[in-house]
């Protein structure tokens, strides 16, 4: 009705001239202060601002107050106050010896599988490079599909294929020779419950299997940024294949394999999902890496979200360390431009 | 192919050949070929397992000598798992849909604001331009882990815990720093005199913003939309924390999961299972693969 109304005294001959001027010059008055004060970037940044400070910055603050406060159950229902009790969560903590079992495991397994990913990534990545365009194009998509199994597939998946009962590996391992894979009765083998170190040997294996198509194709994409002439100048001057990377492919690639390896550390240190599924749940706690101890810490009856907090908060300041190397890199490349 | 690689490496090595360049060459190319045909085929072999055993009736999964192909292949896992009569909390439809829904949903959002703000980053000087990239780079390294605890306790508060929409909220946020760090670079190459000449034509910003820039910026958006996509269909630990018992609200991770963990663990079904979740997202890659790599190589990797 009140649309109505404004139509019909917009339609009146005297008010016709008056009215778009009213509001054209309103718009322009909003403009206008966007344009004097350059507002329009802040605006434009506002809802990223809004959401990623909402999900992301402040939970990590409210982590950080926890880790200092006996932040229970209790507490977070508002039956008992919460109390400061200083450093008492990072004392327990580091008293635990499940604690520094938990780093040790989550240390080495990040070293082996970085490792063993930017190793095979780089191989993949060298022999893309060379093969012919049909084999080129069935090599990265077999690899872009590894890449894109979830991670809950694929360590159902590789479960299944190690497991004692009917998996693949184990049978395959128990018809090997005796003197290539050692006398241990492979046929009944349990990876994942024998020990951390077979456990993790699975997780690696699901680890590399995912990520080294990512730093294949990183390299490739690399690669044909390098002049063939160099290689080509190389040869002639009687370099092997091993001199022209050392001295040719990989100074030229390096800022790319600084930035490969910070990533691949960081994914590899906070590797959840794979873990949590592969050691069955928070079953075996001989077998928990940081973030395993973690959130058996903040969640499993009674959980403490301040002991939990004090480990996400050591987890974030090691993985912010990391990640003050990745951004110098970063820019270092020029990526600020 | 050959001829062009002939003329690119001559024969000018100083070295005394001892076979004829030709042979060499050719078996060159035939140990490379058959390195990439062991690649390929090793890579591939988890995902054609997955798939043999959920077409293996039960007596053939658990037989003493596995058999590469099923012998007598059955969709009775795959029946089983639709019906909900395998896991027991429902068809494998309902967690589809939950899914789907989540990753629809968070891919709309994170590529809105995320192209927002990557305008901001491209086309505008301003004071905390960098202060703000950085931020990104240090922003999208937080773990889950460390999110989940207050993100819990804030989420309950707000009644949003077993809800999908919470899951909605938390990944398009995940999703908005590699994004925007992505899609700050295709808006970087749509020429700056476009727009300009838009504006001297008389086009508003709005106008200008979906008229030009964004139709110019699609292939940016194809590769931000394949990345919050993974994040949101992949997500496992938030999902895992704020579901809970909610059986009917599981996205598709944790439906496999608690399938998984819930003992007596039948791997016909399970391997159905988790076939029917990953198809979409290999379907949906494959789709995408060469603007995927266009979009890896102009986003990521700069240098």
């Amino acid at each position: 009705m009140v649309e109505t109304a404004a139509y019909r005294q917009g339609a009146d001959p005297a008010s016709t001239p008056r009215a778009p001027l009213g509001r054209r010059a309103r718009l322009p008055r909003a403009g206008a202060l966007v344009r004097r004060y350059r507002l329009a970037p802040y605006l434009l940044l506002l809802p990223s601002m809004a959401a990623i400070g909402l999900v992301l910055i402040w939970p990590v603050i409210q982590v950080a107050l926890y880790s200092f406060q006996n932040y229970g159950l209790p507490q977070s229902d508002g039956t008992a106050p919460v109390q400061w009790i200083g450093l008492g969560n990072f004392t327990t903590t580091f008293a635990d010896p499940e604690f520094w079992l938990s780093l040790r495991i989550t240390v080495l397994f990040a070293a082996t599988a970085v490792t063993l990913t930017l190793v095979t990534g780089t191989l993949v990545g060298l022999l893309l490079h060379r093969l012919g365009r049909v084999m080129a194009v069935f090599v990265s998509t077999s690899a872009l599909l590894a890449w894109a199994t979830p991670p809950v597939s694929s360590s159902v998946l590789f479960y299944w294929m190690f497991n004692p009962d009917g998996g693949v590996v184990d049978w395959a391992l128990s018809k090997m020779p005796h003197w290539l894979v050692g006398s241990t009765d492979w046929a009944g083998f349990n990876w994942t419950t024998s020990s951390a170190l077979s456990a993790y040997t699975v997780a690696t294996v699901v680890v590399v299997w995912t990520a080294f198509p990512f730093i294949a194709v990183t390299v490739l994409a690399g690669l044909k940024t390098i002049p063939a002439e160099l290689h080509e100048a190389a040869r002639v001057d009687g370099a092997g294949a091993w001199a022209g990377f050392r001295k040719i492919t990989f100074p030229l690639l390096k800022p790319i394999f600084l930035v490969l390896l910070l990533l691949s550390v960081i994914w590899d240190f906070n590797v959840f999902t794979q873990t949590y599924l592969l050691t069955g749940g928070l079953g075996n706690r001989d077998e928990y890496n940081l973030s395993l101890y973690l959130y058996d810490k903040a969640f499993t009856f009674p959980p403490s979200y301040g002991l939990g907090g004090a480990l996400a908060l050591i987890l974030t300041i090691i993985l912010l360390v990391i990640t003050v190397g990745y951004v110098r890199a970063s820019v270092r490349q020029g990526a600020l431009t | 192919m050959t001829n062009t690689d002939m003329t690119a490496l001559p024969r000018a090595v100083p070295r005394p050949p001892r076979i004829s360049p030709k042979a060499a060459r050719k078996t060159k190319n035939t140990i490379l070929n058959g390195t990439g045909l062991l690649v390929a085929l090793l890579t591939l072999f988890p995902i054609f397992w997955m798939i043999s055993t959920a077409f293996k009736p039960s007596q053939e999964i658990y037989s003493l000598t596995p058999h590469l192909l099923p012998a007598h292949p059955t969709l009775g896992n795959f029946s089983q798992v639709m019906s909900g009569q395998a896991s027991g909390i429902g068809s494998f439809w309902l967690f589809f849909r939950n899914s789907i829904a989540v990753t629809i949903t968070t891919v709309i959002l994170a590529s809105l604001i995320s192209l927002l703000a990557s305008v901001a980053v491209a086309r505008f000087r301003f004071r905390f331009r960098a202060s703000y990239l950085i931020m990104l780079l240090i922003v999208q390294m937080i773990p889950g882990q460390a999110l989940v605890i207050a993100l819990f306790l804030d989420f309950d508060r707000l009644g949003l815990l077993q809800n999908l929409s919470g899951l909605v909220l938390v990944y398009s946020a995940q999703a908005l720093p590699v994004s925007i760090w992505m899609l700050r670079n295709f808006v970087a190459t749509v020429p700056r005199e476009l727009e300009e000449a838009a504006a001297v034509d008389g086009a508003g910003p709005v106008r200008i913003f979906w008229r030009i820039l964004f139709p110019l910026v699609t292939p940016g958006l194809v590769a931000t939309s394949i990345f919050s996509f993974i994040t949101a269909y992949n997500e496992f630990i938030v999902a895992l924390t704020f579901l809970g018992q909610a059986h009917s609200d599981y996205t598709l991770p944790i439906y496999v999961t608690y399938f998984f963990n819930r003992g007596g663990a039948e791997w016909g079904p399970i391997m159905a299972a988790s076939t029917l979740y990953t198809i979409p997202v290999v379907a949906f890659f494959l789709l995408v693969q060469r603007r995927l790599a266009a979009g890896l190589v102009a986003g990521a990797v700069k240098g």
